[in-house]
C-alpha cells in the first residue's frame, strides 16, 4: 500500500520544478531540492536529459541521492569526468547547457540573487557561502530555474548584494547588456516556491503564473517584500500525480531528508 | 630517474610550509588532505594566506586554530550541511571574539577561482572570464577588472594569476618520484599544482613507476613539479576517495554542532588534532571498524590497451 498522503509543500516544489523541465536536454543541477527535481524530470517529462554537476561530471546517474555537490555517486557511471576548469570552460560559458538551477537567501522582482552577505559586505550581519559557480550560471546558463522558499526576508525589494545577475533593473536594459557583453543565457524564466510558480513578464519583473493547492494568495502577497503581480483569475499548480510522489518517496528521497 | 622523494607528513610540513605562505590545499570536496591540515596546526604555522575554491572543514578548523591571516575562495560552506562555523565567527563582526581579528577575504566565482590557477600555472598576466557581469563581486574585490579584447570592441572581466608557495594535493596513488595518478573528480588539482613554487602530493598507497608508466592518460601531476610525495592511507577522511572510501557524511554533519561553539571547536582540536602524533594515530584512534562502513562496493573500469610499439 503506497504512502497516501496529500503533497507537502516541498513535494509540490521539487514536482513544479520537474514540469518546468519537459523537454531540456542539459541541466546543471544544485543539491537539495533541484537535485531531486532534476532526478524525477529525468524519470517523467525529460528522460533524454542530461545531469551536469559543477563538480565536474556531464551526464551523471548517480545511484544514490547525492549529499553533497561532490558526491562519488555523481561520478561512478557518469559519461564524462572532468577538471572544473573543462567544465566551467567548456561546458558552461562554451554555451552547452540548456538550464540552470539557482537559489539564494536573497531575490529581488527581477530574479537578481544574493547568496553572499546580509548586511554590509566588510561588515556582514551574516555571512553567506559566496557565489560558488552562481554568478556565471546566472550568465551562461541558455535560461535559469530559481528554487526558494518564500519570505520576506528572501523576497526582498532591494538586495544587500547581488551576486548573479537576472533580468538586472528591468527587461529592456538586461537584454541589451547580454547582447553587449555577450552574455550566453537568456536569465531567469521561472520561480519556484513552496506557496506557488512565478515567471517574469515581458518588462523582466516577476509575476505569479499558478498558486499551489495547499497556499492561499494572502500567503503569497504577506511573503514578498513588494507587491507582487497576480494575474486576475490565478491558475492552481497541477497536483502532483499519485506515481510522482511515489518516485519522490520511495526512490528519489526516501528517508525525507529534503522533501518532508 | 631522481632519487625518492618519500617523506613524512611531519617532514613534509616542516620542510615546505614557512609562516606567511600562501598555501593552497585544494580538492574539490574529493581528495581534500585533511592529514596537512591537521600537520599545519600540530606545527603551529601562524599568518598563512589560505587559498582554496570551497574552504571546507579543514581551512574552519585551520582558521580555528589559528592558521590563517587571509581566506582566498569561490565557496564558503560546509557542503550538504550549511556553514563554515569558525570562518564565520572570524568573518561577522557581532561574532568576533574579544582579542580576535576579522579574517581578510578576497572571494571570486569558481570559474574566476579555477582561472586564477590556470594563469598562475601559464605564467600569463591575467585569465579571461564572462562572469561577473553586472555582479557586485567586482565592487568588493578590486582585483577582477575588465579587460577590452585586442581584436574588438568586447570587454571582459579578467582575474589575476594565482601562485600558491605550496599547493597541497591528495591523491589515489603516485611513484616515489611523484607521479600522481587519480580518478574521480578531478577539482583544479592539476592547475593548483603546476601554479604553484612548491608541491606536496599526498597518496592512499605508493606504486612502482611501471604502474604509472601502465596507464600514463591517468597522471594528472608529473614528479617533475613535485616536491615531497606522502603516503597517507585514509590521509582525506572525512572527504573521501573515489574507490577507497566515502565522505564520512555523518562528521559533516558533527562538525556543525562542534564549530558552532568555540570551545567545543577547541576541545575537539585538542583531541583529534593536538591530541594525536600523526595521520596513523588518528586513524586508530577511529578504530578500523569505523571506516569499514565508508568502504564502497567495488565498480572497477575496463582495462584499456595501449599497445606495444616496438
Amino acid at each position: 500500500m503506497s504512502d497516501q498522503r496529500p503533497a507537502s509543500k516541498s513535494e509540490l516544489m521539487v514536482v513544479a520544478s520537474a514540469h518546468a523541465l519537459a523537454g531540456r536536454r542539459v541541466c546543471f543541477v544544485g543539491v537539495g531540492l533541484p537535485n531531486i527535481a532534476v532526478n524525477l524530470a529525468k524519470r517523467t517529462v525529460a528522460p533524454e536529459m542530461e545531469l551536469v554537476y559543477e563538480a565536474g561530471v556531464f551526464g551523471a546517474n548517480p545511484a544514490r541521492l547525492p549529499l553533497s555537490i561532490g558526491d562519488p555517486t555523481i561520478v561512478t557511471g557518469s559519461t564524462a569526468t572532468v577538471s572544473m576548469h573543462d567544465l566551467f570552460g567548456l561546458y558552461l560559458q562554451g554555451g552547452r547547457i540548456d538550464v540552470g538551477f539557482l537559489g539564494g537567501a536573497q531575490i529581488d522582482r527581477f530574479g537578481n540573487l544574493n547568496t553572499t552577505v546580509i548586511g554590509d559586505y566588510a561588515a556582514p550581519k551574516t555571512r553567506l557561502p559566496g557565489s560558488g559557480g552562481a554568478c556565471e550560471i546566472a550568465i551562461n546558463a541558455k535560461e535559469i530555474l530559481v528554487i526558494m522558499r518564500q519570505s520576506t526576508r528572501s523576497f526582498v525589494k532591494e538586495l544587500d548584494f547581488r551576486t548573479s545577475p537576472g533580468n538586472l533593473g528591468g527587461a529592456a536594459a538586461a537584454a541589451k547588456t547580454r547582447a553587449a557583453q555577450g552574455w550566453g543565457g537568456s536569465g531567469p524564466s521561472g520561480v519556484i516556491t513552496d506557496l506557488g510558480v512565478y515567471g517574469f513578464d515581458h518588462d523582466g519583473e516577476m509575476a505569479l503564473r499558478s498558486l499551489h493547492p495547499c497556499a492561499t494568495l494572502d500567503e503569497v502577497r504577506a511573503s514578498i517584500g513588494w507587491e507582487i503581480r497576480v494575474p486576475q483569475n490565478v491558475p492552481l499548480t497541477p497536483t502532483p500525480t499519485a506515481e510522482e510522489l511515489r518516485l519522490i518517496r520511495e526512490e528519489l528521497d526516501p528517508t525525507g531528508a529534503y522533501v518532508s | 630517474m631522481s632519487g625518492s622523494k618519500l617523506v613524512d607528513m611531519r617532514t613534509a610540513i616542516a620542510e615546505h610550509v614557512h609562516d606567511g605562505d600562501t598555501v593552497a590545499i585544494e580538492g574539490f570536496t574529493h581528495c581534500i588532505s585533511f592529514a596537512a591540515g591537521h600537520e599545519i596546526i600540530r606545527q603551529r604555522r601562524r599568518n598563512l594566506t589560505l587559498a582554496r575554491m570551497t574552504p571546507d572543514l579543514v581551512y574552519d578548523q585551520m582558521v580555528a586554530a589559528g592558521c590563517a591571516k587571509k581566506l582566498i575562495f569561490s565557496w564558503l560552506g560546509n557542503p550538504g550541511v550549511g556553514s563554515l562555523h569558525a570562518i564565520r565567527r572570524r568573518t561577522e563582526p557581532a561574532a568576533l571574539a574579544a582579542g580576535e581579528s576579522l579574517l581578510e577575504i578576497e572571494e571570486y566565482s569558481h570559474h574566476g577561482m579555477v582561472g586564477r590557477y590556470v594563469a598562475g600555472a601559464h605564467r600569463l598576466p591575467f585569465y579571461p572570464l564572462r562572469s561577473y557581469s553586472e555582479s557586485d563581486l567586482p565592487n568588493v574585490n578590486p582585483l577582477i577588472r575588465t579587460v577590452q579584447s585586442p581584436f574588438g570592441a568586447e570587454e571582459v572581466y579578467a582575474v589575476p594569476p594565482l601562485n600558491p608557495d605550496v599547493t597541497i594535493i591528495h591523491a589515489q596513488r603516485a611513484d616515489t618520484d611523484g607521479n600522481v595518478q587519480m580518478w574521480g573528480l578531478l577539482g583544479c588539482q592539476k592547475e593548483a599544482a603546476f601554479a604553484a613554487k612548491r608541491v606536496i602530493a599526498v597518496v592512499e598507497e605508493i606504486v612502482p613507476t611501471s604502474v604509472i608508466r601502465a596507464d600514463p592518460n591517468r597522471t594528472i601531476v608529473p614528479g617533475l613539479i613535485v616536491h615531497a610525495v606522502v603516503r597517507e592511507p585514509l590521509g582525506a577522511h572525512p572527504s573521501y576517495v573515489q574507490g577507497s572510501y566515502d565522505r564520512d557524511n555523518a562528521f559533516y554533519r558533527e562538525w556543525d554542532t562542534i564549530s558552532r561553539d568555540a570551545a567545543a571547536t577547541e576541545a575537539w582540536l585538542q583531541e583529534w588534532v593536538y591530541g594525536v602524533p600523526d595521520r596513523a594515530a588518528y586513524v586508530a584512534k577511529f578504530g578500523a571498524d569505523y571506516f569499514t562502513r565508508l568502504t564502497p562496493t567495488s565498480a572497477p573500469s575496463g582495462s584499456v590497451d595501449y599497445g606495444d610499439y616496438r
